[in-house]
Formats: structure tokens, sequence, C-alpha cells
């Protein structure tokens, strides 16, 4: 008996050690460091329900602990028969009143939450974002404003961001944990809505949480959340985003036209019109190129050559340029910068 | 006299002997067996996964496997071990536990078998055909739909044959249940078992059927140009979440239910108590059949039901763990004032309570509709269903092993090698699990082929790779367990436990007649009640007379063959129509031999009473 729950206590502090160990997760991935309303929200709501059952867990094994320690056969018992309790109504009703108050008091908060969580837009000067997911990335139109991006997407701090969402192809969810708890998008009418609020600035992952084919690891986004100035300015400067401004460098200028020649048909640079692909309009600004690989030229270029060595399953077709080309074009995308705004900054 | 008797002719007449049974007991051994291997190839891809996910950014298997793994681990385990490893115990406990000679429909019994092993059989098929499916187990269209290749036909070919065994077999148990108890036996003198696998059966019969539809659905959408699920149709794809989970949410309390009655007998047993607050008990396991229709939606919180919706699910949901609890109390309650005996059985039993009462906790966490915006596809999840799939169903599962044993194949299994078994299980189970409700907090979602550096997730992962290798070394002591026990072990009696109820009041293991005499039951724990009055054995029912018997028949084996092949013929007339003969020939196999069954007379055969007055074995 003593081994048993010795075994179980140490086993318990190992689990806790490593958990002190990488604390409670990374700044702006975890939902256990909410920056935003509802992750704060939900996070409460999560302490709650835990306070709860920790409380219920105690009185199950300290009854437990009691039992197996008091009634354990010892020698000289074998022949012992005990005596056969029917059972204790009072007990029964103690034990089913009891839970009955305690999920009540969960019960209300949460649907409480639900409700909270449920409200969308009433009024035009919301800002308001269509998501629209597809294997394996992410669109966002900014409606009102002539802005699409992709992977990245750019909100204020401190206001509230109604999201529409649906997706091109599978059901994906779009999850961002330490600003919001998480919302499915569905292919065809079935059009969802959350809202983000974040309350510090940063650069926060965002991640598909609906298996969605192989690359659904591999599916991650970006929330940029900046000060509503800094926001300001970043829309400005993408609707002034000239799509056909040309390069400075010829080596650039060169991949611009291998661009319009051989990419265009997918990808849009500037809001319209609007492509199958990834829109590429800031690309030059991004964190990360298709949502996991460092920025530079040589990733770009490879990424060209053969996307699907890194997202497997995506669509995009590979060698559609040769080496030399590719690289041209990589020149080209990574100079595509309208904005001062960018998640460098924000972070 | 009969072939049902088995006698040691050869391996051949051996295997003729299991593919032509309609004993009870048997099927119990085929099930488990058959359910055993597939327990071994679950186990096996989910070690194949955890080695993946051993470290940030790992490659050790392709991201298109990587799914395949996780799908055909969890269908697996699911649909071709958890359930054909408790039907093994229905089937092999049942019977004897109310006194009948066999299941209502012997017949039937080993056709839900076979549909089940062939069933299991071409959904592994597609290991080697090509590849296994890849849109996990829940298959959510339109992912399964638009899937490449034939993996997700296997799937739905697969389930939907072993799915009719499953209908199959859990109207047998109800019609058991409700007919051929013993004289004697009212409904409130049911063992704990029997009354949980009676539930468990009338949730089969009513879950089932919205998987066999699904499946028809997606079968169309993806072999005859249908479009259920194709929204570019006007289909709608959050209709196969809705029919999934109607079936997938009271498929967990199908499985949950039986080993519920299995703890309650072990706590009942090794406490030498009756089982405390046995109505309040029988009221619970009913309430939560019924309320585990109603919650199905909790698994599709954020498909965007709406805030009305979401409320409603969130509170029955909750609901569900107030009979929960009784139950729990109840054991705890029973073993108040007992005297514990630790056999391996009663460990496991033991060990369930804090992590089923953990699995429960996280149950209602994620209840909680808007926190589960958070919790839901992310490793919270995989912990919560593994502490009450594992920690309940499979810790159920090897307590029930250890517990009838005996009554199954004649030996008490090894109790030091059952305690070897038991420690690096429950140790590796914690290691494994416990840490991944902090990882899908800290932002790691579910079936995610990697996660990257940087993630804060690296330590968690190892730990819980690590978990799984002391898993995988208790199962392996578990099968050295049961060979060294066949081996080494003495013959049981015919009541090693000191048991309460009826089928430890016959030979272990029982004759292929089970009962004698019918026995007079004349109250709960019907055993313990005549050995606290000093007798020996239970009061017969009836006088010593013949005992009509069925004959065994090849027939359910070659209707399940002749849907194997169509199955096969199903998948590929997709490429080319000359697969379609191998629907006709399959098709045309198993209408055959139901035509065959339908015209031959099958009367059975009577044991004489003479020949039983000569003694048990002796036939």
């Amino acid at each position: 008996m003593k081994g048993w729950m010795g075994k179980f206590r140490a086993l318990f502090l190992l689990g806790s050690l490593s958990l002190i160990l990488s604390g409670c997760g990374v700044d702006k991935l975890s939902a256990l460091k909410p920056d935003g309303y509802g992750a704060e929200l939900l996070y409460d709501l999560m302490i709650l329900s835990i306070a709860i059952m920790i409380f219920v867990f105690i009185v199950v094994m300290a009854i437990y602990t009691f039992v197996l320690i008091r009634y354990r056969r010892k020698k000289g018992q074998e022949d012992f028969i005990p005596k056969q309790t029917e059972g204790n109504k009072v007990l029964e009703i103690i034990w089913t009143v009891i839970p009955i108050i305690l999920l009540l008091v969960l019960a209300v908060p949460t649907v409480q939450a639900v409700f909270d969580l449920a409200e969308t837009s009433s009024d035009e000067a919301d800002i308001r974002i269509d998501v629209t997911s597809a294997q394996f990335w992410w669109q966002f139109d900014y409606a009102g404003e002539e802005i699409s991006t992709s992977q990245e997407l750019y909100i204020p701090k401190g206001e509230r961001v109604y999201l529409t969402m649906k997706s091109a192809d599978v059901i994906h969810s779009f999850w961002v944990p330490s600003i919001a708890g998480k919302m499915d998008t569905n292919p065809g009418d079935n059009e969802n809505t959350m809202y983000l609020e974040a309350k510090e600035e940063g650069v926060y992952w965002g991640q598909c949480t609906e298996l969605c084919g192989p690359s659904h690891s591999l599916m991650d986004f970006r929330v940029v959340v900046v000060s509503p100035e800094e926001y300001e300015q970043w829309v400005n400067d993408m609707k002034n985003a000239d799509p056909e401004a040309t390069p400075d460098t010829q080596v650039a200028q060169e991949g611009q036209e291998i661009f319009q020649n051989n990419c265009m048909s997918c990808h849009a640079i500037g809001a319209q019109p609007k492509g199958v692909g990834p829109n590429l309009t800031n690309f030059g600004d991004r964190a990360k190129v298709a949502g996991i690989l460092e920025p530079t030229k040589e990733n770009i270029k490879n990424w060209i050559l053969n996307p699907n060595e890194y997202k497997p399953g995506n669509t995009m077709p590979a060698n559609l340029v040769n080496e030399e080309e590719a690289g041209k074009v990589a020149e080209y995308l990574m100079q595509l910068k309208p904005s001062e705004i960018t998640p460098e900054s924000a972070q | 006299m009969s072939t049902a008797v088995a006698q040691k002719k050869g391996f051949g007449a051996f295997i003729w002997d299991y593919l032509t049974t309609v004993d009870h007991k048997k099927i119990a051994h085929l099930y488990l067996v058959a359910g055993g291997l597939f327990f071994l190839m679950g186990g096996l891809e989910a070690m194949i996964i955890r080695i993946q996910l051993m470290k940030p950014d790992n490659e050790f298997i392709s991201a298109g496997l990587y799914n395949e793994m996780i799908t055909m681990h969890g269908t697996t385990m699911i649909f071709l071990a958890a359930m054909p490893l408790l039907f093994a115990l229905m089937n092999a406990v049942v019977p004897l536990q109310i006194g009948a000679r066999d299941v209502a429909f012997p017949f039937l019994n080993s056709l839900g078998f076979w549909l089940f092993f062939f069933g299991g059989l071409i959904l592994n098929f597609s290991w080697f055909m090509g590849g296994a499916p890849d849109a996990g187990w829940t298959a959510y269209a339109p992912l399964s739909t638009t899937s490449p290749g034939h993996g997700v036909d296997f799937y739905v070919m697969g389930l939907q044959i072993s799915g009719a065994g499953t209908l199959i077999g859990g109207i047998n148990f109800l019609v058991t249940i409700v007919n051929m108890r013993a004289p004697g036996m009212s409904y409130m003198r049911m063992p704990l078992f029997t009354w949980t696998v009676f539930v468990t059966s009338t949730l089969i019969l009513f879950a089932f059927p919205a998987l066999t539809v699904g499946l028809f659905l997606m079968m169309f959408d993806r072999m005859f140009g249908s479009v259920f699920f194709d929204v570019a149709a006007g289909g709608n794809v959050i209709i196969w979440e809705h029919l999934f989970w109607i079936f997938g949410h009271p498929e967990v309390y199908i499985l949950i239910l039986p080993v519920f009655g299995v703890f309650s007998e072990v706590f009942s047993t090794f406490s030498r108590k009756r089982l405390f607050g046995y109505s309040a008990m029988v009221f619970a396991t009913v309430l939560i059949g019924f309320l585990g229709f109603m919650v199905w939606a909790h698994h599709m919180f954020t498909t965007g039901m709406g805030p009305v919706a979401n409320s409603i699910f969130a509170v029955t949901t909750m609901a569900i763990a107030v009979p929960t609890g009784i139950k729990i109390f109840n054991w705890l309650f029973t073993m108040w004032g007992g005297t514990i005996q630790m056999t391996t059985a009663m460990l496991w039993s033991v060990a369930f309570i804090p992590t089923f009462t953990i699995g429960g906790m996280t149950g209602v966490m994620l209840a909680a509709a808007a926190a589960d915006y958070q919790y839901h596809d992310t490793y919270f999840v995989v912990a919560h269903f593994h502490y009450v799939i594992v920690g309940g169903v499979v810790f159920g599962i090897f307590a029930a092993l250890h517990y009838w044993w005996p009554k199954m194949f004649g030996k008490v299994l090894n109790e030091k090698l059952g305690k070897w078994t038991f420690w690096p299980f429950f140790i590796g189970f914690h290691l494994t699990f416990f840490i991944q409700h902090f990882l899908g907090l800290m932002g790691m979602p579910r079936r995610y082929w990697k996660f990257l550096e940087g993630q804060g997730l690296d330590t968690g992962n190892l730990i819980s790779t690590i978990g799984a290798f002391f898993m995988a070394l208790g199962v392996i002591i578990f099968l050295w367990n049961v060979i060294y026990t066949a081996f080494k072990e003495p013959k049981a009696s015919a009541d090693p436990f000191d048991g309460r109820t009826l089928e430890w009041s016959i030979p272990s293991p029982p004759p292929f007649y089970n009962f004698k005499q019918t026995p007079l039951v004349r109250g709960l724990d019907a055993l313990w009640i005549e050995k606290s009055e000093g007798k020996k054995a239970m009061t017969p029912a009836e006088p010593l007379g013949d005992i009509h018997m069925p004959y065994g028949s090849i027939l359910p084996f070659v209707m399940s063959l002749g849907l194997f092949i169509a199955g096969f013929g199903f998948i590929y007339q997709v490429d080319n129509p000359v697969w379609l003969s191998l629907v006709f020939i399959g098709m045309g196999i198993t209408l055959g031999a139901m035509f065959v069954r339908s015209v031959k007379d099958d009367l059975g055969y009577h044991i004489h009473k003479e020949d039983l007055e000569k003694g048990d074995g002796q036939l």
C-alpha cells in the first residue's frame, strides 16, 4: 500500500517538476498565458473548473486513501466475513445533490461565457475581417478596406476585431490560444464568427486545429498586434501599395516579370483580383515563409522549386520555374515591403 | 457424438472447431485473440506516433504516413480492440452469470464475430494495398470524401462490415438477458456486469445505426458519385459530424459501461462485501446510458452551432458527471468496511478510481463549452480521452481478464507477473498522458505530425514518449504471463476467488453446456447466498434432464467471407468496373450461405440425461 501511494506521489512530483521546468508554456502561444479578452475569460473559467474539480478529487482521494489503508485484509483475517451492507439512502442523496450544486456553480459562468463570446459586430465602424482557410494557409480580407493578406493577421491592440470565417476546401480550425479560443472554418454556407481582442502588442502564434491533411501541423499563422496608430498606418500603407510598382534592382525586376508570367494565375499582389493561392502583397514584411520557414532568399527559392518538400500535400506545383528564375522571383518577393509596420516592429 | 466437443484431434480439427463453433465460450476466445491482436497493432501504431513526437521537428515518419498512423490507431483501438475485447468478456461471462446454457442466438453470435473479424481485416489490408485511411478516426468530410487513394474506402467498408457484426452482437445480448435468465433472477437480482452489458447492448442497438447511415452516405459519395458531403453541389459537411457523434458519443459509453460492471464485480468480490447501493448503481447505469444520447454535440462546440446549442449540450454533458460520481462513491463504500484483498484484478480496479476520476474531472472541464474553445482538438482532449479509455476501459479489461481468466481458460493468471504487468503499465500510463493535459493548454493541437522548436513543448513530449515505452513493457509482461500461466500454473478450482455470482458455481472452465441443471436464484449474489448458508452448490431449479444444444456451423464464416470479398469489389470498382464481378461473387457467396441457412433444418441435438449423469467433461 505504502509503495503504491509512494509511486503515485513520485509520479505526480515528476509531472509537476517537468511542468515547472517548462513553465506554463511559451508567451504568445500558451492558453495559460492569456493576453486577450477571450483568452482571459476562458482562463478564468478554466481556473474555476479546475478548483471545483480539485475539491472533488481531494474528497474522493481522502475516502479512497482511508478505505485502502483501514480495510486492507490483514494477516489472520482470511476467514473474516464483513457485514453485507445494502446501501445508504442519505449518503446516496448527499453524493447526488452536492455534485449537482457544484455543476451549477460551473454551468452558470459557462453559459455566460458562451453567449459573451458569441457576440457579433453590430457597428459598421468595427473592424471586420473575412478569414478563409485553405490547405495549408490562411487568407485575411479586411471588409470595407481594399486589403487582402495571407498568413499574418494585423489587428490593433485593445479593439474588438470581428472575424467571419469559412474554408475554401476541407474543415480547418482557427486558433490563437493566447488571444481567444478557436473556431472551425467550414466549407460552404456554414460561416462562423468570432472576435479577437488583444491586450498586448506582439506577434502571436496561430494554428490550425482541425485535421486537414498531411501538412495540418504546418498550417501556422501569426497574429500581429500593434497599437491603434500603427494599425492605422499599416492600413494606409497596404491600401497605397502599388501592385505594379517597379522594383529597384535589375534582378528583382526580372523576378517581377517571371512572377507575372508564371505565378499570378494563383497569387495576387494587391487586393484585387483575388487569387486561389496566398496573397503576397506584403510578402517581404513577413516573419516566416509559409508560416514555418525563416524568410531567407535560399528558403524562398527552395520553396518555389519544391513546395511539397516543406508542406507535403499542398497544391502549389513544383518546378514551374528553373532554379535561376526562382532566385530572381525570391529577390522580387523579398522587396515587397509596403509598410514599416511589420512583425519585427511589433515585437 | 457432437462436433462441439473439443477433443484434441489435431490442429486441423482444432481450427475447424473454432471456425464452426457457436459456443459462447469459444466465441469469447475468438474475440479475445482477434481483439488482442488488433490491440497489439494499435499499440504498435501508438509507439510509432510517440517516437515521431519524441523531439521537435522530427522526421521519423512522413506527414502522410503519420496521418495514416493516427487514423488507424484510433480506429483500431476503438472498433477492433476495445469493442471485441469487451465482447469477449460479455460472451465469456454473461450467459454464465444469468445461469443460461448459451446466448439466445448462438448462430448469430458466431456471425457477429466473423463479421467483425473480416471487417477488421479489410481495414488493415489497406496497409498493403496503397495506404491506410488518413482522415482521422472521425473521418470528417470533406477531408475524408476527398482523400486521394483508397484509404478511406477501406475505412468505410471495414467499419460497415464490422459494425454490422457489433449490431448483431448487441441485439443478441439484449435478447439473451431479457429471455434467458435462470428462474428467480429478476432484473434487480442481475449481477451488475450483466446489467451494464444490458444497457450497453441497448446503446449499441440505437447508436450503431447512426454510424451505418453515415458510412453509407460516405460510401456513396466516394464510390458512386453522390454529393451528400459536397458543398459545391449543395451538400453539407456538418451532417457527417452529427451522424458520427450521434454514434460516437454513445460509443464511449458502450465501451465504459461494461467495465463499470467489471469493477463492480471485482470490488465486491475482493472486499467480500455486497455491492454498496446496488439499486443506485443500476439506476446510475441506466441514466448514463440515457444521457449518453443527449450529449453528442459536445464534440462540436467549435463547429459553430451557436450559443444556444452549445449551452444546452454543455449542461447535459455536465449532468452525466452526477451518475458517474454516484458510481465512484458507491465503489468506495463497497470497499468501506470490507476486507480488501489486493489481487491483480483488484489492483487494476483500485488504480482505476483515481485515474478515472481525473478523466471525469477533465470531462467536466471540457463540458464547459466556452473553455472547450481552448481545449478542443488539443492534447488536453487527447489526455482526457486516454484517461477515460485507457484508465477506464483498458484497466477494466485487464482487471476482468485477471478476474475471469480461470473461468475462461481454467487457470489463474500468475499473480506475481500480474503485478509486474500492472506497475510499468500504470506508471507509464500516467507518464504518457498526465503531461499531455499541459501540452494541450500550452498550445499543442492534436493530430500534429510535428511540433516546432521554441514552442516549449519539448520536455513534455519526451516524457510522454518515455511513458509509452513503459506501457509497452507492461503489455509484453502480460503476454509472457499468458504463456507462463498456460504451461506452469495448476488447474484452477471452480471458485478460486470466493466469488458471489453464478459463474463461480460451475467448473473452470465450464462444460460446454454450462449448467447441468439450471440453478435457482434466490437473490442478488446468488452463489454467495448459498455459500453463506453453508451449501456447496446452487439449488437446481429443474430435475436432471436432456439438454438441447445447437450444432456448430461454418455458414457464419462463409457469409462474412462473402462480404469480405464483396468489400474489395466495392472499393476497386471505382477504378475499373471489372471489379464489380468481385461484388457479385462475394454477395453471391453471402446470399447463397443465407439461403442454405434458411432452407436447411438445423434442429440441434440433445445431450442425454444418462450421459450427463456420468459426470462433467466425460462427454
